[in-house]
């Protein structure tokens, strides 16, 4: 039964078999076993980030191939929901066409960009992903009658979601709509992810695979390679619209800084390379890890920051500001030194 | 033993619609330039905007063309290409800022002397960092497209961040140097000093990277390099060498570029580089990468279509840069002037 739901894919280590279940357990229970707003949103975020990181592995890890334009498809879905909230009031049919619509709008222009670029050369995909992002980017803070240009939109989410609604005490806890919300997102993302698992060990991604080693010789053996790019890029855009969906019931905002940003890019790549490519796995402890860094690092470089003021250079490159840099350096090194990233080591650990 | 089969050889002329197809791309930029001036109707604003569409142009070829030969000789595509038109612009800037005296006098030797030393000392940064980023972060990756496209990102990010670092997180704004103020009015139409310059410096880049490339040795070399490399290494040529000094030439231009720009948008932030990096790759993908010529001709293409467009209506501008790119993907897939490798 439970391998059945792994897709046969386990772990292969044992303590990569741990990790992973301690953040289940931790992912599952998050509203009972930790306190404050903060904690359970930042479990909320590691639920849609493993989501979202495991749709770029699916395209970046099993097929090779380059995309910047995984945040615009996140924005899609974040967008969809909050524009079907917005103008039709709060409710669950609002969310529901809001996801559905953006994730078909990801998968259409997923499809145009696929059959423009990768028929060619499945390089010049990373290059116009890249214009078309910021020009999607650009169109959005431009239009700001309809999408809120920088500012976002704000707008209202079903009652039963919010902390309006209590419910009463469990385990000490108090039982809101919040709660109730954090496990909408947390069930939404784990049953997409296992049907990402699902995906990526299926014949269809066994051949995705193959293309990414050698797509000359998969071409040779009569697997239609530019079908099977396209038909990832459009899995993983249809995921990562769902995935930012998700974002914007849990967050009841949208703004460009927060789903369609270029560091949101960066972020994801860095998670994706630091877990470890071509492992659904690898995106769940690179999310986590990532995620829990962001939250809790900045302020330990903030105070390291302020420890050295008197030395000269240091505290520039200490100031929490900075965090990017230091992450840039850390993503160079992964991918000279650990480019199978955590699992990558801890399953190479077992084999030899 | 068999007669040889029949032979006979034909000399057709090439037909006038396979001349044109040829001189297509060339001719692309005269209908672009009377469609503008039909569209807009008014003679003087369309001799502005094509001025002005023209320098653009021409600041995004220097900028592009570095990426597309590196990409043509080594197969190298360098996303990190846009820090070197952020160092530069920041450098050069910062060049002219100290020489506040020099630029603010209404001279144009002390004026364009302190401009020459901004481009001179911009270069040299940006063309020895270049030679830094190709031993540190290209060098070990030669040959995997996907490690490169994602340590040349960090790369961008590291540089980025290190302009924060050094240079503080605010924009710098920047006054152009006195006698480049103010506009030049021709048959009634103004057109900023400084435009007309940067055709002009884009003008003769253009000439002098033809003419190395096509009539001198080095440039054979290179010409050689992006169409077969490992014939021109069996001939006893160090490709790599080459492909170090074209990075750092690269580089340099970039850099260069980064200082035009910043002049032109009389401001400068340490995400320019990142969003030049745009237009710079639909240039070098239409123009067909490897290709110097096609270059050119989709940076005057962007540059022109961008002016008109935002012109005749501003919020369509940046989309309209990708509906060129797609335009053109679909007319040829591989670019405007593909580089034909013997492979």
């Amino acid at each position: 039964m439970l391998v059945k739901l792994l897709s046969g894919d386990q772990p292969r280590s044992a303590i990569l078999t741990a990790i992973l279940l301690v953040i289940l357990i931790c992912l599952a229970g998050a509203p009972f076993i930790f306190d404050g707003v903060r904690a359970l949103d930042t479990a909320a975020r590691i639920c849609i980030f493993i989501l979202l990181v495991a749709s770029y592995d699916l395209l970046l890890g099993y097929g090779g191939i380059v995309s910047f334009a995984h945040t615009m498809f996140f924005g899609l879905g974040a967008y969809g929901v909050a524009l079907a909230s917005t103008y039709m009031g709060r409710g669950f049919d609002a969310l529901l066409l809001g996801s559905v619509s953006g994730a078909l709008a990801a998968v259409v222009l997923a499809l145009l960009i696929g059959l423009f670029s990768l028929r060619v050369r499945a390089i010049f995909f990373a290059m116009i992903t890249l214009a078309v992002a910021s020009a999607v980017a650009v169109l959005v803070s431009q239009f700001s009658g309809l999408t809120g240009g920088e500012d976002g939109l704000t707008y209202k989410i079903p009652r039963v979601l919010t902390s309006a609604n209590r419910m009463g005490d469990f385990l000490g806890t108090r039982i809101s709509g919040k709660i109730l919300n954090y496990y909408l997102v947390f069930f939404a993302a784990l049953i997409l992810f296992l049907l990402l698992l699902r995906i990526v060990n299926s014949p269809f991604g066994r051949v995705l695979q193959a293309i990414r080693e050698n797509d000359f010789r998969a071409e040779a053996i009569g697997y239609r390679v530019v079908w099977y790019r396209t038909v990832a890029t459009c899995l993983s855009a249809a995921t990562a619209a769902l995935a930012g969906s998700l974002f914007a019931i849990w967050l009841r905002y949208v703004g460009p800084d927060t789903t369609l940003s270029f560091e949101i890019m960066l972020d994801i790549l860095l998670m994706v390379v630091i877990g470890g490519m071509g492992t659904m796995y690898g995106a769940v402890i690179g999310a986590t890890l990532f995620i829990l860094a962001q939250t809790y690092l900045q302020n330990l470089m903030g105070t390291a920051s302020e420890a050295t003021s008197a030395l000269p250079l240091i505290p520039d490159l200490l100031d929490p500001d900075r965090w990017l840099m230091w992450l840039g350096i850390l993503f160079i090194l992964s991918v000279y030194f650990f480019p199978t990233g955590i699992v990558g080591r801890l399953r190479a650990r077992r084999a030899s | 033993m068999t007669a040889a089969p029949d032979h006979r050889p034909t000399f057709a002329n090439v037909s006038l619609t396979e001349r044109l197809d040829e001189a297509m791309p060339l001719l692309l930029i005269p209908i672009l330039v009377v469609l503008g001036f039909v569209a807009i109707g008014a003679p003087a604003s369309w001799l502005t905007l094509t001025v002005s569409g023209l320098a653009m142009g021409m600041m995004i070829f220097i900028m592009a063309s570095g990426l597309t030969l590196v990409f043509g000789l080594m197969d190298v595509i360098n996303f990190g290409h846009g820090a070197f038109v952020s160092v530069g612009a920041f450098v050069g800037v910062s060049v002219l800022i100290a020489l506040g005296d020099w630029t603010g006098a209404a001279s144009l030797l002390l004026n364009m002397s302190a401009v020459l030393l901004a481009v001179i000392a911009a270069m040299a940064v940006t063309g020895i960092m270049g030679w830094g980023f190709e031993r540190i972060i290209v060098k070990p990756v030669y040959g995997a497209h996907l490690k490169q496209i994602l340590v040349t990102v960090g790369g961008l990010i590291v540089i980025e961040q290190l302009i924060h670092v050094i240079w503080g997180p605010d924009e710098i704004f920047i006054n152009r140097p006195e006698t480049l103020k103010g506009a030049v009015t021709f048959a009634g139409a103004a057109m900023e000093k400084y435009r007309l310059l940067a055709v002009g410096i884009g003008l003769v880049l253009f000439v002098a990277m033809r003419v190395v490339l096509r009539r001198t040795k080095i440039g054979l070399i290179v010409r050689a390099g992006v169409e077969n490399g490992p014939m021109v290494e069996a001939l006893g040529y160090r490709l790599r060498l080459v492909f170090v000094g074209v990075f750092i030439a690269g580089s340099a231009l970039a850099g260069l570029g980064g200082v035009m720009w910043g002049l032109y948008q009389e401001v400068i932030t340490a995400g320019m580089g990142e969003r030049m990096m745009v237009l710079v790759f639909i240039v070098a993908i239409i123009g067909g990468l490897g290709s110097v010529e096609g270059a050119f001709i989709g940076a005057l293409l962007v540059g022109l279509l961008q002016n008109y467009v935002a012109f005749l209506e501003p919020k369509l501008a940046l989309v309209s840069n990708i509906a060129l790119m797609t335009a053109i993907l679909m007319w040829r897939p591989q670019g405007m002037m593909p580089v034909v490798k013997a492979k």
